[in-house]
């Protein structure tokens, strides 16, 4: 395994690092590449206005970063397409993209859809029900992509504001990261804990990977896209951007059960299919993140579940009580 | 050469050239009114201000030392200026939920109206005047006022005001709303607050009567009792009240919020008095601590109707079919009138719920609204207004 330390000081980003969008441009123009963005929704019309005016005005208008905007929908019925159009993005209903496939309904298939309606060298995903947007959420992750050839996918992790105490703040993810899916990866895929957030619903990725990864259309698509892009490209393949801060809706528990069945689904698959779950010995490390001002740094924590036998097989208890 | 008519012919297509810049004037109106900006509180906003202006190229951008944000836009003649001013502050505490919501038709969010929108209109007026391709003889000076509402009272403009070397020769104060808005005079104004206290060592046993409010009850039916003249007009705006903690808690304290209004400098200086008196007595009688703080006045003035700069603005208006509201004013106005300096204030677009949480502008209006505001600088700058 890869020293996950030095891997996340050489591929953990602040967007704040990224704030010349001059530079940026011109380097984008020089490395030839196209950017696509792609908004899917459903029923998002409160917030997804916000989000193209100002991807469309700091993005397109003022600095051309992004090449199209495109919102594709899973079939909305508030006014999310109606507002879409209004402020100039490309509205796509995902059933009439390649009509020919059997219709599904769920993020991922929107995200798999893009890939083939949308031109860009390089698709930045945001989810459409951010409610503090800012141009970082796209500029932040496609800057690795732009300036490091050899980076295929990045990925978002924010503040988590409730979770500050003192100078330290527990960078975790969401309740689901943190209780399902970082011990998973701790103990099947250690190298994937280095992600500090893998289920963010915000990345950039190369087309030329997108193209060759499968995708889960509900709930495991972030889960599948890491153990999939780690197992044909490496962690090499992987940078992450702190984006700050994302406000959005909270989901109640019973929402997140729903959330961890697909992803407990789409893992078993993959570990199945890799021959992972076979291995004789597990991993006994836990590892979660703290930070510590700019410092992103991860905590292993030595968990070892010892067992007993049953009683019966002790000789004492047996002579005890005579059996 | 430019004139009254060839402008006035010019502006409906400018109205419609202004529309396709719709997305960035926007995305810096939500922006800006993202960040919180109390009066007091003004200093993010006006850095997002500063940023703007820099990367706009305008090099001489600054913050003065009354916190101000100022951008100057070179003119090709800069002998003289005009300035454009938007208050920086809003009503809205930081610790409201500053974010917007943008709908087909309107952006709703605390402040949107006033003023973040009339900032976001000079934040972006560079941008715009470059892509409209066009130049000015007189340098602009775009202002982010601070500290303009409530006790601010115009602390920021006056600081300004007092402590710039430009030649101003005329001025635009930018609203939100509402489109159509013109205002060119001042009325004069007393704005203070009236604070009853039942003193710590009060007789709790007389049961019932021993409470702030009924004080400022008292002085309050004492104003309003006061015999206000119909000419020159003045009136009295019992603007807010609070006090008390509960139901069933004797309250301890009570403030009135009020403003004396009127268009003759004596009326406001003789109802002031009066005012003073009435606090006086209710004080002595009932022997709870009644105090007046009055922190901020006006005076009367202003260009007349007749002046060049208004005939101007009101033949922009009519250009682009805006019916012009007639209306004095008391906000940063006030201070350039102080100044003898010929101002406007100018509303941008139509709102609503203003000063509440759910506060809302239209999109559309604005671009009318906008080009309303180009046309007048057009026409000071091509000496229209002089």
């Amino acid at each position: 395994m890869i020293n996950l330390q030095e891997w996340i000081n050489k591929n953990t980003y602040h967007h704040s690092r990224f704030w010349d969008l001059k530079q940026l441009v011109e380097t984008k123009e020089k490395n030839n590449l196209t950017i696509s963005l792609c908004l899917p929704t459903l029923n998002e019309e409160k917030t997804i206005g916000k989000e193209i005016i100002l991807f469309k005005s700091e993005l397109m208008n003022r600095y051309p970063l992004i090449d199209e905007i495109a919102v594709i929908d899973s079939g909305s019925d508030d006014k999310t397409i109606e507002v879409s159009k209004k402020y100039g993005a490309d509205t796509y209903l995902a059933s009439e993209i390649l009509p020919n496939l059997e219709p599904k309904r769920g993020k991922g298939e929107n995200l798999w859809k893009a890939i083939y309606q949308l031109k860009g060298d390089i698709i930045v995903y945001v989810d459409a029900d951010i409610s503090n947007i800012h141009p970082r959420f796209v500029y932040g992750l496609v800057a690795p992509l732009i300036y490091r050839e050899e980076v295929k996918y990045v990925k978002a992790f924010y503040d988590r504001p409730l979770a500050i105490s003192g100078n330290v703040r527990t960078s975790g993810g969401g309740r689901v990261t943190e209780i399902l899916v970082r011990p998973l990866f701790s103990l099947f895929f250690p190298e994937l804990t280095a992600i500090i957030q893998p289920l963010s619903g915000e990345y950039a990725v190369r087309r030329e990977v997108l193209e060759q990864i499968a995708f889960p259309i509900g709930y495991g698509v972030e889960t599948s896209h890491l153990i999939d892009v780690h197992h044909k490209f490496g962690l090499e393949a992987f940078a992450q951007t702190d984006l700050d801060k994302r406000v959005h809706e909270n989901k109640p528990t019973i929402d997140l059960g729903k959330m961890s069945f697909g992803i407990l689904q789409t893992f078993i698959k993959r570990a199945k299919a890799l021959g992972i779950l076979d291995k004789a010995h597990h991993e006994t490390v836990m590892r979660q993140f703290q930070v510590t001002k700019d410092q992103y740094e991860q905590n292993l924590i030595e968990i070892v579940e010892e067992e007993r036998p049953p009683m019966i097989e002790i000789e004492e208890y047996r002579k005890k009580f005579g059996r | 050469m430019m004139t009254s008519k060839t402008l006035s012919k010019e502006l409906p297509a400018l109205e419609k050239q202004l529309i396709k810049h719709k997305e960035v004037l926007l995305a810096n109106l939500v922006m800006m009114g993202e960040i919180p900006s109390p009066t007091f509180g003004e200093s993010e906003r006006i850095e997002f201000l500063l940023n703007r202006f820099n990367e706009a190229g305008l090099t001489e951008s600054s913050v003065d030392d009354g916190g101000n944000g100022i951008g100057l836009l070179k003119g090709t003649n800069g002998e003289n200026a005009i300035l454009i001013n938007a208050h920086a502050d809003t009503v809205f505490s930081a610790k409201t939920d500053h974010t917007m919501q943008v709908l087909s038709d309107k952006i709703v969010g605390p402040g949107v109206a006033d003023n973040s929108l009339g900032l976001a209109v000079i934040t972006t007026l560079p941008y715009l005047l470059e892509q409209l391709k066009i130049e000015l003889n007189h340098d602009l000076i775009l202002l982010g006022g601070t500290k303009s509402l409530g006790r601010g009272d115009l602390q920021g403009i006056r600081f300004f005001l007092n402590n710039n070397n430009f030649k101003i020769s005329q001025a635009i104060c930018v609203e939100g709303v509402q489109l159509g808005r013109l205002s060119y005079s001042s009325i004069g104004m007393l704005r203070g607050e009236i604070t009853c206290r039942v003193p710590e060592s009060y007789d709790w046993s007389r049961f019932g009567d021993a409470s702030a409010i009924l004080t400022l009850n008292e002085v309050i039916n004492k104003i309003n009792d006061m015999r206000l003249p119909k000419r020159p007009r003045t009136s009295i705006v019992m603007g807010s009240i609070v006090g008390g903690t509960s139901f069933n808690t004797i309250a301890r304290d009570a403030t009135l919020g009020f403003e004396v209004r009127s268009e003759s400098q004596e009326v406001v200086d003789s109802t002031g008095q009066t005012i003073e008196d009435i606090v006086m007595e209710v004080s002595s009688k009932t022997g709870d601590e009644v105090e007046l703080d009055i922190f901020a006045r006006r005076s009367p003035g202003g260009i007349p109707y007749a002046h060049p700069l208004n005939k101007c603005a009101r033949n922009v208006m009519d250009s682009l079919g805006i019916e012009p509201r007639l209306a004095p004013s008391t906000s940063e106005l006030a201070a350039l009138i102080d100044k003898q300096i010929p101002a406007l204030t100018l509303g941008i677009t139509e709102g609503d719920r203003l000063q509440k949480s759910d506060e809302s502008i239209m999109i559309e209006p604005i671009f009318k609204g906008l080009a309303q505001l180009i046309g007048i600088i057009k026409s000071i700058d091509g000496g229209l207004c002089d």
